[in-house]
Protein backbone atom coordinates (compact mmCIF):
# COMPACT_ATOMS: atom_id res chain seq x y z
CA UNK A 1 0.00 0.00 0.00
CA UNK A 2 2.78 2.57 0.50
CA UNK A 3 2.93 2.99 -3.26
CA UNK A 4 -0.62 4.42 -3.13
CA UNK A 5 0.60 7.08 -0.73
CA UNK A 6 3.60 7.81 -2.93
CA UNK A 7 1.30 8.38 -5.90
CA UNK A 8 -1.12 10.39 -3.76
CA UNK A 9 1.64 12.64 -2.46
CA UNK A 10 2.93 13.43 -5.93
CA UNK A 11 -0.59 13.93 -7.28
CA UNK A 12 -1.37 16.34 -4.45
CA UNK A 13 1.83 18.19 -5.14
CA UNK A 14 0.98 18.42 -8.82
CA UNK A 15 -2.45 19.83 -7.98
CA UNK A 16 -1.03 22.49 -5.72
CA UNK A 17 1.88 23.58 -7.89
CA UNK A 18 -0.55 24.31 -10.72
CA UNK A 19 -2.24 27.68 -10.81
CA UNK A 20 -5.59 26.01 -11.52
CA UNK A 21 -6.09 24.75 -7.97
CA UNK A 22 -5.23 28.13 -6.45
CA UNK A 23 -7.45 29.99 -8.89
CA UNK A 24 -10.32 27.64 -8.13
CA UNK A 25 -9.81 28.03 -4.39
CA UNK A 26 -9.59 31.82 -4.69
CA UNK A 27 -12.76 32.11 -6.76
CA UNK A 28 -14.54 29.66 -4.50
CA UNK A 29 -13.54 31.60 -1.42
CA UNK A 30 -14.59 34.95 -2.90
CA UNK A 31 -18.02 33.71 -3.92
CA UNK A 32 -18.64 31.93 -0.64
CA UNK A 33 -17.28 34.92 1.25
CA UNK A 34 -19.91 37.15 -0.34
CA UNK A 35 -22.63 34.60 0.43
CA UNK A 36 -21.38 34.35 4.01
CA UNK A 37 -21.48 38.13 4.37
CA UNK A 38 -25.00 38.34 2.95
CA UNK A 39 -26.17 35.64 5.34
CA UNK A 40 -24.69 37.48 8.32
CA UNK A 41 -26.22 40.82 7.28
CA UNK A 42 -29.57 39.13 6.75
CA UNK A 43 -29.37 37.43 10.14
CA UNK A 44 -28.39 40.67 11.87
CA UNK A 45 -31.24 42.61 10.29
CA UNK A 46 -33.86 40.01 11.23
CA UNK A 47 -32.80 38.92 14.69
CA UNK A 48 -34.50 35.81 15.92
CA UNK A 49 -35.16 35.36 19.59
CA UNK A 50 -33.67 32.57 21.69
CA UNK A 51 -36.93 30.65 21.32
CA UNK A 52 -36.59 30.54 17.53
CA UNK A 53 -36.03 27.08 16.08
CA UNK A 54 -33.44 28.34 13.60
CA UNK A 55 -30.17 29.15 15.29
CA UNK A 56 -27.07 30.94 14.06
CA UNK A 57 -25.22 27.70 13.23
CA UNK A 58 -28.18 26.51 11.22
CA UNK A 59 -28.82 29.72 9.42
CA UNK A 60 -25.29 30.67 8.55
CA UNK A 61 -23.49 27.34 8.53
CA UNK A 62 -26.34 25.50 6.88
CA UNK A 63 -27.07 28.26 4.40
CA UNK A 64 -23.45 28.61 3.43
CA UNK A 65 -22.93 24.90 3.00
CA UNK A 66 -26.01 24.31 0.93
CA UNK A 67 -24.90 27.07 -1.42
CA UNK A 68 -21.41 25.56 -1.46
CA UNK A 69 -22.74 22.27 -2.87
CA UNK A 70 -23.81 24.05 -6.04
CA UNK A 71 -20.48 25.82 -6.51
CA UNK A 72 -18.53 22.64 -5.83
CA UNK A 73 -20.62 20.85 -8.42
CA UNK A 74 -19.30 23.36 -10.95
CA UNK A 75 -15.74 23.19 -9.72
CA UNK A 76 -15.00 19.50 -9.26
CA UNK A 77 -15.06 18.61 -12.98
CA UNK A 78 -12.27 21.15 -13.57
CA UNK A 79 -10.03 19.31 -11.16
CA UNK A 80 -10.97 15.79 -12.17
CA UNK A 81 -10.49 16.42 -15.89
CA UNK A 82 -6.75 16.54 -15.35
CA UNK A 83 -6.53 13.18 -13.63
CA UNK A 84 -6.71 10.94 -16.66
CA UNK A 85 -7.96 12.85 -19.72
CA UNK A 86 -5.29 15.53 -19.68
CA UNK A 87 -2.55 13.05 -18.83
CA UNK A 88 -3.62 10.84 -21.67
CA UNK A 89 -3.45 13.81 -24.01
CA UNK A 90 0.02 14.78 -22.77
CA UNK A 91 1.19 11.19 -22.94
CA UNK A 92 2.38 11.11 -19.35
CA UNK A 93 -0.25 8.63 -18.18
CA UNK A 94 2.12 6.01 -19.63
CA UNK A 95 4.51 6.61 -16.75
CA UNK A 96 2.08 5.02 -14.30
CA UNK A 97 0.82 2.40 -16.75
CA UNK A 98 4.34 1.15 -17.45
CA UNK A 99 5.35 1.15 -13.77
CA UNK A 100 5.09 -1.93 -11.60
CA UNK A 101 1.90 -0.58 -10.04
CA UNK A 102 -1.61 -2.03 -10.28
CA UNK A 103 -4.52 -0.11 -11.74
CA UNK A 104 -6.27 -0.12 -8.37
CA UNK A 105 -3.22 1.54 -6.82
CA UNK A 106 -3.14 4.13 -9.60
CA UNK A 107 -6.83 5.02 -9.20
CA UNK A 108 -6.65 5.09 -5.40
CA UNK A 109 -3.49 7.17 -5.47
CA UNK A 110 -4.99 9.72 -7.81
CA UNK A 111 -8.18 9.85 -5.76
CA UNK A 112 -6.31 10.38 -2.51
CA UNK A 113 -4.29 13.11 -4.22
CA UNK A 114 -7.55 14.79 -5.20
CA UNK A 115 -8.67 14.43 -1.61
CA UNK A 116 -5.95 16.88 -0.59
CA UNK A 117 -7.79 19.50 -2.60
CA UNK A 118 -11.09 18.51 -0.97
CA UNK A 119 -9.44 18.88 2.44
CA UNK A 120 -8.20 22.36 1.55
CA UNK A 121 -11.71 23.40 0.50
CA UNK A 122 -13.19 22.01 3.70
CA UNK A 123 -10.67 23.96 5.78
CA UNK A 124 -11.61 27.19 4.05
CA UNK A 125 -15.29 26.43 4.47
CA UNK A 126 -14.80 25.65 8.14
CA UNK A 127 -12.92 28.87 8.79
CA UNK A 128 -15.80 31.18 7.85
CA UNK A 129 -18.46 30.07 10.37
CA UNK A 130 -15.81 29.40 13.02
CA UNK A 131 -14.92 33.11 12.91
CA UNK A 132 -18.29 33.70 14.53
CA UNK A 133 -17.07 31.87 17.64
CA UNK A 134 -15.65 35.21 18.71
CA UNK A 135 -19.03 36.79 19.44
CA UNK A 136 -21.56 34.00 19.57
CA UNK A 137 -22.37 30.48 20.71
CA UNK A 138 -22.06 28.12 17.79
CA UNK A 139 -23.38 24.58 17.71
CA UNK A 140 -20.08 23.00 16.72
CA UNK A 141 -21.69 19.60 16.23
CA UNK A 142 -23.91 20.96 13.51
CA UNK A 143 -21.06 22.69 11.75
CA UNK A 144 -19.03 19.49 11.94
CA UNK A 145 -21.89 17.42 10.55
CA UNK A 146 -22.27 19.90 7.69
CA UNK A 147 -18.55 19.74 6.92
CA UNK A 148 -18.55 15.96 7.07
CA UNK A 149 -21.47 15.93 4.64
CA UNK A 150 -19.67 18.32 2.32
CA UNK A 151 -16.50 16.27 2.30
CA UNK A 152 -18.44 13.08 1.63
CA UNK A 153 -20.30 14.75 -1.19
CA UNK A 154 -17.11 16.13 -2.70
CA UNK A 155 -15.59 12.69 -2.55
CA UNK A 156 -18.57 11.33 -4.45
CA UNK A 157 -18.42 14.15 -7.00
CA UNK A 158 -14.68 13.63 -7.34
CA UNK A 159 -15.03 9.88 -7.87
CA UNK A 160 -17.68 10.43 -10.56
CA UNK A 161 -15.48 13.02 -12.24
CA UNK A 162 -12.46 10.72 -12.06
CA UNK A 163 -14.43 8.00 -13.81
CA UNK A 164 -15.58 10.31 -16.60
CA UNK A 165 -12.01 11.55 -16.94
CA UNK A 166 -10.86 7.97 -17.50
CA UNK A 167 -13.20 7.66 -20.49
CA UNK A 168 -11.70 10.25 -22.79
CA UNK A 169 -8.47 11.90 -23.86
CA UNK A 170 -9.92 15.40 -24.18
CA UNK A 171 -9.86 17.31 -20.87
CA UNK A 172 -12.62 19.66 -22.00
CA UNK A 173 -14.87 16.75 -22.91
CA UNK A 174 -14.14 15.18 -19.54
CA UNK A 175 -15.06 18.41 -17.78
CA UNK A 176 -18.28 18.97 -19.73
CA UNK A 177 -19.37 15.33 -19.44
CA UNK A 178 -18.74 15.11 -15.71
CA UNK A 179 -20.48 18.42 -15.23
CA UNK A 180 -23.47 16.97 -17.09
CA UNK A 181 -23.42 13.80 -15.03
CA UNK A 182 -23.21 15.69 -11.73
CA UNK A 183 -25.96 18.07 -12.74
CA UNK A 184 -28.18 15.12 -13.61
CA UNK A 185 -27.58 13.62 -10.19
CA UNK A 186 -28.41 16.98 -8.71
CA UNK A 187 -31.59 17.35 -10.80
CA UNK A 188 -32.88 14.04 -9.45
CA UNK A 189 -33.52 15.90 -6.26
CA UNK A 190 -36.02 18.12 -8.09
CA UNK A 191 -37.71 15.13 -9.70
CA UNK A 192 -37.97 13.35 -6.38
CA UNK A 193 -41.02 15.45 -5.57
CA UNK A 194 -42.92 13.28 -8.07
CA UNK A 195 -45.47 11.01 -6.38
CA UNK A 196 -45.07 7.25 -6.16
CA UNK A 197 -42.07 4.97 -6.11
CA UNK A 198 -40.27 6.83 -8.90
CA UNK A 199 -40.07 9.91 -6.77
CA UNK A 200 -38.85 7.85 -3.85
CA UNK A 201 -36.21 6.11 -5.95
CA UNK A 202 -34.94 9.36 -7.46
CA UNK A 203 -34.92 10.94 -4.05
CA UNK A 204 -32.76 8.12 -2.81
CA UNK A 205 -30.36 8.38 -5.74
CA UNK A 206 -30.07 12.17 -5.77
CA UNK A 207 -26.65 13.24 -4.61
CA UNK A 208 -27.75 16.36 -2.76
CA UNK A 209 -30.61 14.79 -0.80
CA UNK A 210 -28.30 12.81 1.43
CA UNK A 211 -26.46 15.97 2.27
CA UNK A 212 -29.63 17.64 3.59
CA UNK A 213 -29.77 15.50 6.74
CA UNK A 214 -26.15 16.08 7.61
CA UNK A 215 -26.51 19.78 6.96
CA UNK A 216 -29.31 19.86 9.46
CA UNK A 217 -27.11 18.03 11.93
CA UNK A 218 -28.67 14.61 11.56
CA UNK A 219 -26.00 11.93 11.34
CA UNK A 220 -27.61 8.95 9.70
CA UNK A 221 -25.58 5.98 8.58
CA UNK A 222 -27.70 5.58 5.43
CA UNK A 223 -26.34 8.86 4.07
CA UNK A 224 -22.76 8.02 4.96
CA UNK A 225 -23.06 4.60 3.35
CA UNK A 226 -24.67 6.15 0.27
CA UNK A 227 -21.71 8.44 -0.33
CA UNK A 228 -19.13 5.74 0.38
CA UNK A 229 -20.87 3.29 -1.97
CA UNK A 230 -21.17 5.97 -4.61
CA UNK A 231 -17.45 6.75 -4.36
CA UNK A 232 -16.33 3.13 -4.40
CA UNK A 233 -18.61 2.36 -7.36
CA UNK A 234 -17.16 5.07 -9.56
CA UNK A 235 -13.57 4.34 -8.55
CA UNK A 236 -14.15 0.71 -9.43
CA UNK A 237 -15.67 1.71 -12.78
CA UNK A 238 -12.55 3.76 -13.49
CA UNK A 239 -10.34 0.74 -12.77
CA UNK A 240 -12.43 -1.37 -15.14
CA UNK A 241 -12.25 1.33 -17.79
CA UNK A 242 -8.46 1.55 -17.60
CA UNK A 243 -8.21 -2.20 -17.75
CA UNK A 244 -10.43 -2.48 -20.81
CA UNK A 245 -8.38 0.19 -22.52
CA UNK A 246 -5.24 -1.85 -22.13
CA UNK A 247 -6.97 -4.70 -23.88
CA UNK B 1 17.23 -14.98 -12.19
CA UNK B 2 19.60 -16.12 -14.92
CA UNK B 3 17.40 -16.51 -17.93
CA UNK B 4 18.78 -16.86 -21.37
CA UNK B 5 16.45 -14.26 -22.78
CA UNK B 6 15.60 -10.94 -21.18
CA UNK B 7 12.64 -10.56 -23.48
CA UNK B 8 10.95 -13.35 -25.27
CA UNK B 9 7.87 -12.42 -27.28
CA UNK B 10 5.97 -14.98 -29.29
CA UNK B 11 3.34 -14.37 -31.92
CA UNK B 12 2.37 -10.88 -30.80
CA UNK B 13 -0.65 -9.48 -32.61
CA UNK B 14 -2.71 -6.43 -32.00
CA UNK B 15 -5.93 -5.50 -33.70
CA UNK B 16 -7.88 -2.29 -33.37
CA UNK B 17 -11.30 -3.28 -34.62
CA UNK B 18 -10.73 -4.47 -38.17
CA UNK B 19 -7.35 -2.75 -38.45
CA UNK B 20 -4.36 -4.93 -37.66
CA UNK B 21 -1.53 -2.85 -36.23
CA UNK B 22 0.82 -5.73 -35.59
CA UNK B 23 0.58 -9.37 -36.49
CA UNK B 24 2.56 -12.40 -35.46
CA UNK B 25 5.68 -10.63 -34.25
CA UNK B 26 8.19 -12.76 -32.37
CA UNK B 27 11.42 -11.47 -30.98
CA UNK B 28 13.93 -12.18 -28.29
CA UNK B 29 16.62 -10.18 -26.59
CA UNK B 30 19.68 -11.42 -24.74
CA UNK B 31 21.63 -9.64 -22.06
CA UNK B 32 24.16 -7.26 -23.53
CA UNK B 33 22.36 -6.96 -26.81
CA UNK B 34 21.00 -3.90 -28.59
CA UNK B 35 18.15 -4.65 -30.92
CA UNK B 36 16.87 -2.09 -33.38
CA UNK B 37 13.32 -2.01 -34.66
CA UNK B 38 13.26 -0.26 -37.98
CA UNK B 39 10.30 0.64 -40.10
CA UNK B 40 8.63 3.49 -41.90
CA UNK B 41 6.20 5.67 -39.98
CA UNK B 42 3.07 3.82 -38.98
CA UNK B 43 4.63 0.40 -39.50
CA UNK B 44 3.66 -0.87 -36.06
CA UNK B 45 6.89 -0.21 -34.15
CA UNK B 46 5.25 1.74 -31.36
CA UNK B 47 2.41 -0.76 -31.04
CA UNK B 48 4.95 -3.56 -30.71
CA UNK B 49 6.91 -1.66 -28.09
CA UNK B 50 3.76 -0.81 -26.13
CA UNK B 51 2.94 -4.50 -25.98
CA UNK B 52 6.47 -5.33 -24.83
CA UNK B 53 6.23 -2.67 -22.13
CA UNK B 54 2.88 -3.96 -20.88
CA UNK B 55 1.02 -0.75 -21.62
CA UNK B 56 -1.07 -2.44 -24.27
CA UNK B 57 -2.32 -5.99 -23.97
CA UNK B 58 -1.70 -8.05 -27.14
CA UNK B 59 -4.72 -9.53 -28.93
CA UNK B 60 -2.70 -12.72 -29.22
CA UNK B 61 0.74 -13.88 -28.18
CA UNK B 62 2.83 -13.81 -25.02
CA UNK B 63 5.65 -11.72 -23.62
CA UNK B 64 8.12 -13.02 -21.05
CA UNK B 65 10.33 -10.47 -19.34
CA UNK B 66 13.31 -11.95 -17.57
CA UNK B 67 11.41 -15.22 -17.32
CA UNK B 68 8.24 -13.65 -15.88
CA UNK B 69 5.05 -13.56 -17.91
CA UNK B 70 3.84 -10.03 -18.47
CA UNK B 71 0.22 -11.18 -18.59
CA UNK B 72 0.27 -13.34 -15.44
CA UNK B 73 2.46 -11.30 -13.13
CA UNK B 74 2.64 -7.79 -14.58
CA UNK B 75 3.98 -6.17 -11.42
CA UNK B 76 6.99 -8.40 -11.14
CA UNK B 77 7.64 -8.39 -14.89
CA UNK B 78 7.48 -4.60 -15.07
CA UNK B 79 10.09 -4.27 -12.34
CA UNK B 80 12.72 -5.37 -14.86
CA UNK B 81 11.50 -2.90 -17.46
CA UNK B 82 12.32 0.67 -18.31
CA UNK B 83 10.21 2.22 -21.03
CA UNK B 84 10.42 5.48 -22.92
CA UNK B 85 7.26 5.97 -25.00
CA UNK B 86 7.03 8.16 -28.11
CA UNK B 87 6.13 11.18 -26.01
CA UNK B 88 8.34 11.46 -22.93
CA UNK B 89 5.94 10.79 -20.01
CA UNK B 90 7.09 13.75 -17.94
CA UNK B 91 5.12 15.98 -15.58
CA UNK B 92 5.81 19.55 -16.76
CA UNK B 93 4.85 21.07 -13.40
CA UNK B 94 7.55 19.22 -11.44
CA UNK B 95 11.29 19.82 -11.32
CA UNK B 96 13.67 17.27 -12.78
CA UNK B 97 14.72 16.09 -9.31
CA UNK B 98 11.17 15.77 -7.99
CA UNK B 99 10.08 13.88 -11.07
CA UNK B 100 13.00 11.44 -11.12
CA UNK B 101 12.71 10.81 -7.38
CA UNK B 102 9.04 9.95 -7.93
CA UNK B 103 9.95 7.57 -10.78
CA UNK B 104 12.50 5.88 -8.55
CA UNK B 105 9.95 5.26 -5.81
CA UNK B 106 7.34 4.08 -8.32
CA UNK B 107 9.80 1.37 -9.27
CA UNK B 108 10.19 0.38 -5.67
CA UNK B 109 13.64 1.81 -5.00
CA UNK B 110 14.22 2.17 -1.29
CA UNK B 111 14.76 5.61 0.17
CA UNK B 112 18.42 4.88 0.82
CA UNK B 113 19.05 3.91 -2.80
CA UNK B 114 17.15 6.79 -4.34
CA UNK B 115 19.71 9.56 -3.99
CA UNK B 116 22.43 7.48 -5.61
CA UNK B 117 20.13 6.30 -8.39
CA UNK B 118 19.04 9.88 -9.04
CA UNK B 119 22.61 11.06 -9.24
CA UNK B 120 23.62 8.28 -11.59
CA UNK B 121 20.67 8.74 -13.95
CA UNK B 122 21.19 12.51 -14.11
CA UNK B 123 24.85 12.04 -14.83
CA UNK B 124 24.28 9.51 -17.61
CA UNK B 125 21.74 11.71 -19.30
CA UNK B 126 23.53 15.02 -18.78
CA UNK B 127 20.85 16.51 -16.57
CA UNK B 128 22.95 17.59 -13.60
CA UNK B 129 22.77 21.31 -14.37
CA UNK B 130 18.99 21.36 -14.77
CA UNK B 131 18.08 19.37 -11.61
CA UNK B 132 16.08 22.18 -10.08
CA UNK B 133 14.39 23.48 -13.22
CA UNK B 134 10.75 22.78 -14.02
CA UNK B 135 10.49 20.14 -16.71
CA UNK B 136 7.88 22.22 -18.54
CA UNK B 137 10.45 25.00 -19.03
CA UNK B 138 13.09 22.71 -20.52
CA UNK B 139 13.67 22.35 -24.25
CA UNK B 140 12.33 19.36 -26.14
CA UNK B 141 15.78 17.76 -26.16
CA UNK B 142 16.13 18.04 -22.40
CA UNK B 143 12.62 16.68 -21.86
CA UNK B 144 13.58 13.73 -24.01
CA UNK B 145 16.63 13.18 -21.82
CA UNK B 146 14.47 13.31 -18.71
CA UNK B 147 12.33 10.65 -20.37
CA UNK B 148 15.39 8.47 -20.91
CA UNK B 149 16.59 9.08 -17.35
CA UNK B 150 13.18 7.92 -16.13
CA UNK B 151 13.55 4.68 -18.08
CA UNK B 152 16.97 3.79 -16.66
CA UNK B 153 16.84 5.17 -13.11
CA UNK B 154 16.03 1.81 -11.55
CA UNK B 155 18.66 -0.03 -13.63
CA UNK B 156 16.19 -2.37 -15.28
CA UNK B 157 17.32 -5.49 -17.07
CA UNK B 158 15.50 -4.38 -20.20
CA UNK B 159 15.29 -0.88 -21.57
CA UNK B 160 12.74 -0.14 -24.29
CA UNK B 161 13.24 3.16 -26.07
CA UNK B 162 10.73 4.34 -28.65
CA UNK B 163 12.50 6.78 -30.97
CA UNK B 164 14.90 8.03 -28.31
CA UNK B 165 16.66 10.68 -30.38
CA UNK B 166 13.65 12.54 -31.73
CA UNK B 167 13.98 16.27 -31.14
CA UNK B 168 17.64 16.18 -30.15
CA UNK B 169 20.40 18.19 -31.78
CA UNK B 170 23.30 16.36 -33.46
CA UNK B 171 25.59 16.58 -30.45
CA UNK B 172 22.91 15.32 -28.11
CA UNK B 173 22.19 12.49 -30.55
CA UNK B 174 25.81 11.41 -30.32
CA UNK B 175 25.66 11.57 -26.53
CA UNK B 176 22.48 9.51 -26.41
CA UNK B 177 23.96 6.95 -28.79
CA UNK B 178 26.95 6.64 -26.51
CA UNK B 179 24.59 6.23 -23.57
CA UNK B 180 22.60 3.54 -25.36
CA UNK B 181 25.79 1.67 -26.22
CA UNK B 182 26.86 1.85 -22.59
CA UNK B 183 23.45 0.61 -21.47
CA UNK B 184 23.74 -2.25 -23.95
CA UNK B 185 26.71 -3.65 -22.08
CA UNK B 186 24.87 -4.45 -18.87
CA UNK B 187 21.25 -4.34 -19.95
CA UNK B 188 19.28 -5.45 -22.95
CA UNK B 189 18.10 -2.56 -25.07
CA UNK B 190 15.39 -2.41 -27.72
CA UNK B 191 15.11 0.80 -29.61
CA UNK B 192 12.99 1.84 -32.52
CA UNK B 193 13.63 4.36 -35.21
CA UNK B 194 12.69 5.19 -38.74
CA UNK B 195 16.15 6.64 -39.23
CA UNK B 196 18.62 4.11 -40.60
CA UNK B 197 21.97 5.56 -39.60
CA UNK B 198 20.76 5.63 -36.05
CA UNK B 199 20.12 1.90 -36.00
CA UNK B 200 23.37 1.25 -37.85
CA UNK B 201 25.29 3.28 -35.32
CA UNK B 202 24.25 1.42 -32.19
CA UNK B 203 22.47 -1.84 -32.88
CA UNK B 204 23.96 -5.28 -33.16
CA UNK B 205 20.80 -6.75 -34.55
CA UNK B 206 18.04 -5.24 -36.60
CA UNK B 207 14.43 -6.11 -37.27
CA UNK B 208 12.47 -4.37 -39.95
CA UNK B 209 8.76 -4.05 -39.35
CA UNK B 210 6.54 -3.15 -42.22
CA UNK B 211 2.77 -2.90 -42.17
CA UNK B 212 2.61 -4.69 -38.84
CA UNK B 213 4.76 -7.62 -39.90
CA UNK B 214 8.31 -8.60 -39.22
CA UNK B 215 9.90 -8.64 -42.66
CA UNK B 216 13.61 -8.85 -41.86
CA UNK B 217 15.56 -9.98 -38.82
CA UNK B 218 19.31 -10.39 -39.04
CA UNK B 219 22.43 -9.40 -37.18
CA UNK B 220 23.51 -6.07 -38.60
CA UNK B 221 26.91 -7.47 -39.64
CA UNK B 222 25.38 -9.73 -42.29
CA UNK B 223 23.84 -6.88 -44.20
CA UNK B 224 26.63 -5.75 -46.50
CA UNK B 225 29.06 -8.58 -45.88
CA UNK B 226 27.40 -11.08 -48.16
CA UNK B 227 28.88 -11.50 -51.64
CA UNK B 228 28.04 -9.11 -54.42
CA UNK B 229 26.47 -9.72 -57.78
CA UNK B 230 27.11 -6.43 -59.51
CA UNK B 231 29.96 -3.99 -59.96
CA UNK B 232 29.68 -0.31 -60.74
CA UNK B 233 32.46 1.16 -62.88
CA UNK B 234 32.88 4.72 -64.11
CA UNK B 235 35.08 5.76 -67.05
CA UNK B 236 36.08 9.03 -68.65
CA UNK B 237 35.79 7.41 -72.08
CA UNK B 238 33.25 4.69 -72.84
CA UNK B 239 35.09 1.35 -72.96
CA UNK B 240 34.65 -1.25 -75.67
CA UNK B 241 32.10 -3.69 -74.32
CA UNK B 242 33.49 -6.67 -76.23
CA UNK B 243 36.82 -6.26 -74.44
CA UNK B 244 35.05 -6.12 -71.11
CA UNK B 245 32.86 -9.09 -71.89
CA UNK B 246 35.92 -11.17 -72.70
CA UNK B 247 37.26 -10.68 -69.18
CA UNK B 248 36.74 -13.70 -66.89
CA UNK B 249 33.72 -13.45 -64.63
CA UNK B 250 31.96 -10.62 -66.48
CA UNK B 251 28.37 -11.49 -67.33
CA UNK B 252 26.18 -8.69 -68.55
CA UNK B 253 26.84 -5.00 -68.98
CA UNK B 254 24.33 -2.24 -68.55
CA UNK B 255 24.99 1.42 -69.20
CA UNK B 256 23.93 3.84 -66.53
CA UNK B 257 23.64 7.60 -66.41
CA UNK B 258 26.88 9.52 -66.95
CA UNK B 259 29.57 7.18 -68.15
CA UNK B 260 28.94 4.54 -65.53
CA UNK B 261 28.23 0.95 -66.29
CA UNK B 262 26.89 -1.84 -64.17
CA UNK B 263 28.56 -5.19 -64.65
CA UNK B 264 26.83 -8.33 -63.51
CA UNK B 265 29.19 -11.11 -62.55
CA UNK B 266 28.67 -14.66 -63.76
CA UNK B 267 28.96 -16.42 -60.43
CA UNK B 268 28.65 -15.08 -56.93
CA UNK B 269 32.30 -15.80 -56.14
CA UNK B 270 33.77 -14.07 -59.20
CA UNK B 271 35.60 -10.84 -58.75
CA UNK B 272 36.68 -9.31 -62.08
CA UNK B 273 37.59 -5.95 -60.58
CA UNK B 274 41.36 -6.33 -60.88
CA UNK B 275 41.00 -7.49 -64.49
CA UNK B 276 38.76 -4.50 -65.30
CA UNK B 277 41.30 -2.09 -63.83
CA UNK B 278 44.12 -3.63 -65.85
CA UNK B 279 42.06 -3.55 -69.04
CA UNK B 280 41.15 0.07 -68.40
CA UNK B 281 44.82 0.98 -67.95
CA UNK B 282 45.85 -0.92 -71.06
CA UNK B 283 43.18 0.69 -73.26
CA UNK B 284 43.30 4.16 -71.75
CA UNK B 285 39.57 4.33 -70.77
CA UNK B 286 40.27 6.58 -67.84
CA UNK B 287 38.89 4.50 -64.99
CA UNK B 288 37.58 6.80 -62.30
CA UNK B 289 35.34 4.55 -60.22
CA UNK B 290 35.16 0.87 -59.48
CA UNK B 291 33.28 -0.75 -56.64
CA UNK B 292 31.17 -3.76 -55.81
CA UNK B 293 27.50 -3.08 -55.23
CA UNK B 294 26.57 -4.49 -51.87
CA UNK B 295 23.13 -4.73 -50.39
CA UNK B 296 23.25 -2.21 -47.62
CA UNK B 297 20.69 -2.08 -44.87
CA UNK B 298 19.29 0.95 -46.58
CA UNK B 299 18.65 -0.94 -49.80
CA UNK B 300 17.09 -3.81 -47.93
CA UNK B 301 14.94 -1.33 -46.05
CA UNK B 302 13.86 0.54 -49.17
CA UNK B 303 13.30 -2.67 -51.09
CA UNK B 304 11.17 -4.18 -48.34
CA UNK B 305 9.12 -1.10 -47.75
CA UNK B 306 8.57 -0.10 -51.39
CA UNK B 307 7.83 -3.68 -52.46
CA UNK B 308 4.63 -3.41 -50.52
CA UNK B 309 3.95 0.08 -51.73
CA UNK B 310 3.72 -1.33 -55.24
CA UNK B 311 1.15 -3.88 -54.27
CA UNK B 312 -0.66 -1.07 -52.51
CA UNK B 313 -0.77 0.96 -55.70
CA UNK B 314 -1.98 -2.04 -57.64
CA UNK B 315 -4.72 -2.61 -55.15
CA UNK B 316 -5.83 1.00 -55.33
Amino acid sequence: MPIVLTIARTEARRIFVSPLAWTVLAVLQSILGVVFLLLILDYAQNPRGPESSVGLSDYIGGGLYSFATLVLLLVMPLLTMRLFAEERQNGNLTLLLASPVSLIEIVLGKFLGLFSFIAATILLLAAMPLMLLVGSNLDLGRIAAGLLGLSLMMMALGAAGLYVSSLTREPTIAAVASFGLLLMLWLMQVLSSQPGWIGKLLGYLAIVGHFENLRRGIFSSVDIVYYLLFTVLFLWLAVLQLDSERN
Amino acid sequence: MAHEFLIEARGLSRRYGSHTAASDISLSLRKGEILGLLGPNGAGKSTTMKMLAGVLAPSAGTVMINGVSLADDPKRAKQSLGYLPELPPVYPELTVDEYLRYCASLHGLRRSERAAALQRAKQSCGLSEVSRRLIGNLSKGYQQRVGIAQAIIHRPAVVILDEPTVGLDPIQILEIRRLIKALGQEHGVILSSHILPEIQAVCARVMIIHRGRLVYAEPLATAGSEGFKTIIAGFLRMPAFDVLLSLPGVGEIETLAGSQIRITVNNAGDDPRAAIAEAAAAHGWGLIELHAERRTLEEIFVELSTGDAHTLEEAA
